[in-house]
């Protein structure tokens, strides 16, 4: 092959590559154009890719369509809460799991295995009336209690502990360690990237839920961003693109960041959670 | 001591406690819960008012048109998003297999679609979609080619849910195949080619057959991901237009209120689907795939 031959063959390939990226950018690019568009230019022929001026003003307008400063704070408590429960309720699990002996461990972790496989798209009607029964209907807690245990989160914080040799909690024993000490101070700082796998993936599972929230709530006030974010095509009318695009934005734009900056670890956090 | 010992002996319980007391409440209560509610003619406003009728929800379900409907069309959908994402992200993934920094960059731009919720990708993509303005139809037009109805159209409307769900779900899959095609160790290709093997024949009889299992578990992963399709439906299309893209769990949800006892039944179905897929699934990866 020659040399010239070689150097098209790789050109192509690089500009190929980059049409395929252009495939899964473009549509994001595009939200973003519309979002900053007047309503007449989201109407013209062809599409108007920059804007002449840009709208900051359809900001406004999407979030003035609704109490949005209520979606957005319910949906940073909902997700915080979520990541700070599972944290606490999964290290200890996790730790009995991999560092200790008891009847009927085999049993309860395959429950655990069980938990893994149930999705919520079958247990939700059952769910909703227990929570209705509770009387919390009317509160967050719904969309946060049910996540309470993580079984994806126990099983691999359990693997991860496993790893953690025998003889450096041993030796904590004998230094007349408690074991909420040796959690803290041994088991938590040497999974460091696993809780931080876990929480991610959390986060973004949670942030971006738009099916539970659907079910679980009937009123502004507990909504979340995401249910916000969808009900705008009822509120601002299914052909105002620019306000719809320009809340698209900021529902998008806090995920997009946290990718921008951890996207190794949150490529391995869903990479780890296929692999059962 | 003994006091001691017997603390030592309910500590690991005391550990998983609020873990299994959050898998029985959430999780393990809900499902009998709902097999409890699947025998009723359940009354949301007057419990007193539900009937037992035993299995008289699932023959409903049974005869009814627009079940056997969602039930086709989820079935439509599941391959159709199986399929062409398996293609499409093995091809794309042998592509980008090489070690380099643009292909880990391209990796991470398909991937994003991933990260964000479906929310946000139905709501774009619903915009480009659109029959008169979006920009879908647009690039069509410019191309010499006849314009999509898109979701408009019973015709072309699963087919447009399925394109989203593809473009969406593509980046793990493409992760997940780079990452099996990396662990294939390069002494295998190098006695390939002392043996003069054509490329076609090192791909069919080497790559293939090494990144079954991954391949294997894309497959089943895909699949029951995609029988619980909904966000994407709801916001795209609300089932319609005339049914077209009802799905199961839509199905279930748009009879939540109105029929609790035949939704739960409903439900009960899908389960009985998900556990036999990953029954399947266990019993195949034991046996089918090849692992070396």
């Amino acid at each position: 092959m020659s040399k010239a031959f070689q150097y098209t063959g790789l050109t192509l390939s690089y500009l190929l590559k980059t049409a395929i990226l252009i495939i899964f950018v473009f549509p994001f690019l595009w939200m973003i154009s519309t979002s900053l568009q007047t309503y007449r230019e989201t109407l013209s022929y062809p599409p108007t890719l920059i804007p002449a001026l840009p709208q900051w003003i359809n900001f406004v307008d999407a979030m003035s369509a609704g109490p949005f400063p209520t979606y957005a704070k319910n949906s940073i408590t909902i997700t915080l809460s979520i990541i700070a429960i599972q944290l606490l309720v999964m290290i200890p699990a996790a730790y009995a799991f991999a560092k200790y002996r008891f009847a009927g461990k085999n049993v309860l972790f395959s429950l655990v295995l069980l938990a893994f496989m149930i999705p919520g798209q079958v247990t939700f009607i059952p769910v909703y009336l227990m929570m209705a029964d509770w009387g919390i209907a009317k509160t967050l807690l719904p969309q946060i209690i049910p996540f309470m245990s993580n079984a994806f989160g126990i099983f691999l914080l359990r693997q991860y502990f496993m790893q953690i040799p025998e003889e450096i909690v041993e030796a904590a024993r004998l230094d007349n360690a408690s074991e909420f000490t040796i959690m803290r101070k041994i088991m938590v700082p040497m999974s460091m990237p696993a809780l931080a796998t876990i929480a991610l993936f959390s986060f973004v599972s949670h942030w971006n839920d738009y099916f539970w929230p659907l079910i679980m709530t009937d009123s502004a006030a507990i909504r979340p961003l995401t249910l916000g974010i969808a009900m705008l095509r009822e509120t601002e009318g299914i052909s105002n693109w620019h306000i719809i695009m320009a809340g698209n934005v900021v529902l998008v734009i806090p995920i997009l960041v946290v990718y921008l900056f951890c996207s190794k670890q949150i490529v391995k956090a869903f990479v780890y959670s296929g692999i059962k | 001591m003994d006091k001691k010992r017997l603390g030592e002996l309910f500590r690991p319980y005391l550990m998983i406690a609020p873990a299994m007391a959050g898998i029985c409440l959430f999780v393990l209560y809900p499902i009998i819960f709902l097999g409890y509610l699947s025998l009723y003619d359940y009354n949301l406003m007057n419990k007193a008012k539900s009937k037992f009728i035993g299995f008289e929800n699932f023959a409903e379900i049974f005869s009814r048109g627009d079940f056997y409907k969602s039930l086709s069309n989820t079935v439509i959908y599941t391959a159709g998003v199986v399929v062409l994402t398996l293609l499409l992200s093995l091809v794309i993934a042998v592509w980008l297999s090489k070690k380099s920094k643009f292909n880990v960059f391209v990796q991470a731009g398909i991937f994003t679609p991933h990260v964000v919720s479906i929310v946000s990708i139905a709501l774009v993509w619903l915009w480009m979609m659109e029959p008169n303005l979006g920009f879908l139809n647009y690039v069509l037009k410019a191309l010499g080619l006849p314009p999509s109805q898109w979701l408009q159209s019973s015709e072309s409307a699963l087919m447009s849910v399925i394109l989203v769900s593809v473009w969406q779900g593509i980046g793990y899959y493409v992760l997940i195949i780079v990452a099996a095609l990396q662990s294939i160790s390069p002494s295998i290709y190098e006695a390939a080619a002392l043996d003069n093997a054509s490329k076609l024949k090192v791909f069919w009889k080497i790559t293939l057959p090494m990144i079954s299992p991954q391949l294997f578990f894309i497959l089943v992963i895909m699949t029951i991901g995609s029988f619980k399709v909904f966000d994407t439906v709801k916001v795209m299309t609300g089932g319609g237009p005339n049914n077209a893209t009802n799905t199961l769990v839509y199905y279930i949800f748009e009879n939540r209120t109105t029929n609790i006892g035949y939704a739960s039944a409903t439900g009960v179905v899908l389960m009985m689907i998900i556990a036999l897929l990953t029954f399947v699934y266990f019993r195949l990866l034991s046996r089918r795939v090849h692992y070396q």
